[in-house]
């Protein structure tokens, strides 16, 4: 099914679209040493395209998608982002707002009327499967559907950045999996540039198109991935494996 | 089932008390004039039931009254500590010295000042009771979580829209436990106010009583202070309920 998006929803079109990086550094004062969360870090995302950021916990990459929001400024170095809306990692959705007025959050934020905004968020519920799900409260929906609601509330943001904060990390591993065909799915029909950081080396080789892999304190890219492949892509493709292979092993994992 | 059963025991302990309580005073040898038993006091409450009315009306109001006021005034005071640290320095200090002020010995000064009608009661509950209310709802402000206020900035949220959409309905819940706390302390101020002001009302019914050797009226007076207190507060408990029935669901847990 196929929706027409209202005209105030269109993508804000900037030069670029996407998102450059270029050797940032970004350093936490603390009481003994210094934290160096990042160091000379870089990395670029074309419009449209995924790139996914997978280290260990500590590499610094919630700290990268806040430069790329703009919630930061970088010590050293510089970002040049199209306006990018953030995902968190928990759904953080309010509590007291049904499913489609927390979709339709961003858009009120931006004064759009109560009737417009869920006028705007409800066929994309349908669209995302929530289907009469509309007036429940997040206590009501499963971990999936929370995540799928958060989603939308920053997809309807209408930026042409997605910064995806480890979006499934805290879903059950069946969820999971069935979150990241979805995620692909949708942004296979609604193109945007997405940065998401994660810390699960095989759901960064599925869903990226290019991956870029860090250590931990400081952060560095220690290894860069293009990743072909076509999609729909499974975990157990020989090409799939043998890049989470070299993933793992640029982060010190070996089998 | 279960709460039949402990309502059940509660009960019996009271009863117990009572009868205790009973016995001592008729089977001991008390002068009534010290100790009324419980039977006496009854039968006062019976006999003495339209000056106990026309008093609690009067209590009910002021308390009903000062607490309102003490909400709005809590809230008010609590949002503009909230967006001005400056604010916050300055008003802090006096917050807390409103409470060491001893409300007995502020009670005869507002009389002079205000008279012998409402508006020194209600000073002085609305006094004891706002300071409960601008602590509880500032840490409901600051509760919030900051990912929370992140996400609203990347979806070009002002600060007004943030505090409006995010922090005050988040701290609404806040709001009502300070009032809850205060009901207890407002009753406490509503007698004390009475006593030196007054020419009714349940506090001013009970000096009047021990002034002329009527302790069983003493006591039902008491009686309807303790019932009133715990009355409000089951009615702030079903009015939480009611209006955020939210607050009482479990909130963002993984499934």
């Amino acid at each position: 099914m196929t929706i027409e998006a209202p005209p105030h929803w269109r993508v804000e079109r900037h030069d670029t679209g996407g998102v450059r990086v270029e050797r940032v550094s970004r350093t936490f004062p603390a009481k003994r040493a210094a934290v160096h969360a990042l160091e000379d870090v870089s990395l670029h995302a074309a419009p449209g395209e995924i790139v996914t950021v997978v280290g260990p916990s500590g590499c610094g990459k919630t700290t990268l998608l806040e430069l790329i929001c703009g919630l930061q400024r970088p010590d050293a170095g510089t970002v040049t982002s199209a306006p990018a809306a953030l995902m968190p990692q928990r759904d953080l959705l309010l509590p007291w707002l049904t499913a489609v007025d927390n979709a339709a959050l961003a858009l009120r934020a931006r004064g759009m009327g109560r009737d417009a905004a869920r006028l705007t968020a409800a066929p994309w519920l349908e669209r995302f499967g929530l289907a009469g799900f509309e007036q429940a409260r997040p206590a009501a929906l499963s971990g999936g559907m929370r995540q799928r609601v958060s989603f939308l509330r920053s997809l309807l943001a209408g930026k042409p950045v997605l910064a995806l904060d480890e979006p499934f990390a805290a879903l059950d591993a069946m969820t999971r999996a069935e979150m990241q065909g979805w995620l692909a799915h949708v942004l296979a029909t609604e193109p945007r540039t997405v940065v998401l950081v994660t810390h699960d080396v095989e759901e960064a080789v599925v869903l990226g198109d290019r991956v870029v892999v860090m250590s931990p304190r400081p952060g560095r890219v220690v290894r860069r991935l293009e990743v072909p492949l076509t999609r729909p892509r499974r975990r157990t493709d020989p090409e799939v494996v043998a890049l989470r292979e070299e993933a793992l092993e640029a982060l010190g994992v070996t089998p | 089932m279960k709460r039949t059963v402990s309502a059940l025991l509660a009960m019996g302990v009271i009863l117990a008390l009572l009868g205790a309580w009973e016995l001592y005073v008729d089977l001991g040898g008390v002068d009534p004039l010290v100790l009324p038993a419980p039977h006496a006091i009854l039968a006062s409450m019976f006999d003495d039931r339209a000056l106990l009315w026309s008093n609690f009306l009067v209590t009910a109001k002021e308390i009903v009254l000062g607490i309102l006021v003490a909400m709005v005034a809590g809230l008010g005071v609590a949002i503009v500590i909230h967006f001005s640290a400056t604010l916050r320095r300055a008003l802090y200090p006096l917050l807390v010295a409103s409470q060491a002020v001893p409300v007995p010995m502020l009670a005869p000064v507002l009389a002079l000042w205000l008279g012998f009608g409402i508006l020194p009661k209600l000073v002085v509950i609305a006094l004891v009771s706002f300071f409960p209310i601008v602590v509880t709802t500032l840490a409901g402000f600051t509760a919030v979580d900051p990912e929370l206020i992140k996400l609203m900035r990347t979806f070009d949220a002002s600060r007004l829209e943030t505090f409006r959409r995010v922090e005050l309905p988040a701290a609404l819940p806040s709001v009502f436990t300070g009032a809850k706390i205060a009901i207890v302390v407002a009753v406490i101020g509503a007698v004390f106010a009475e006593w030196l002001s007054a020419s009714a009302g349940l506090g001013y019914l009970f000096e009047q009583s021990i002034a002329q050797l009527l302790p069983a009226r003493a006591f039902a007076t008491t009686a309807i202070l303790c019932a009133l207190s715990i009355g409000l507060f089951g009615l702030m408990t079903v009015a939480e309920r009611r209006l955020l029935p939210w607050a009482h669901q479990p909130i963002g847990e993984p499934n």
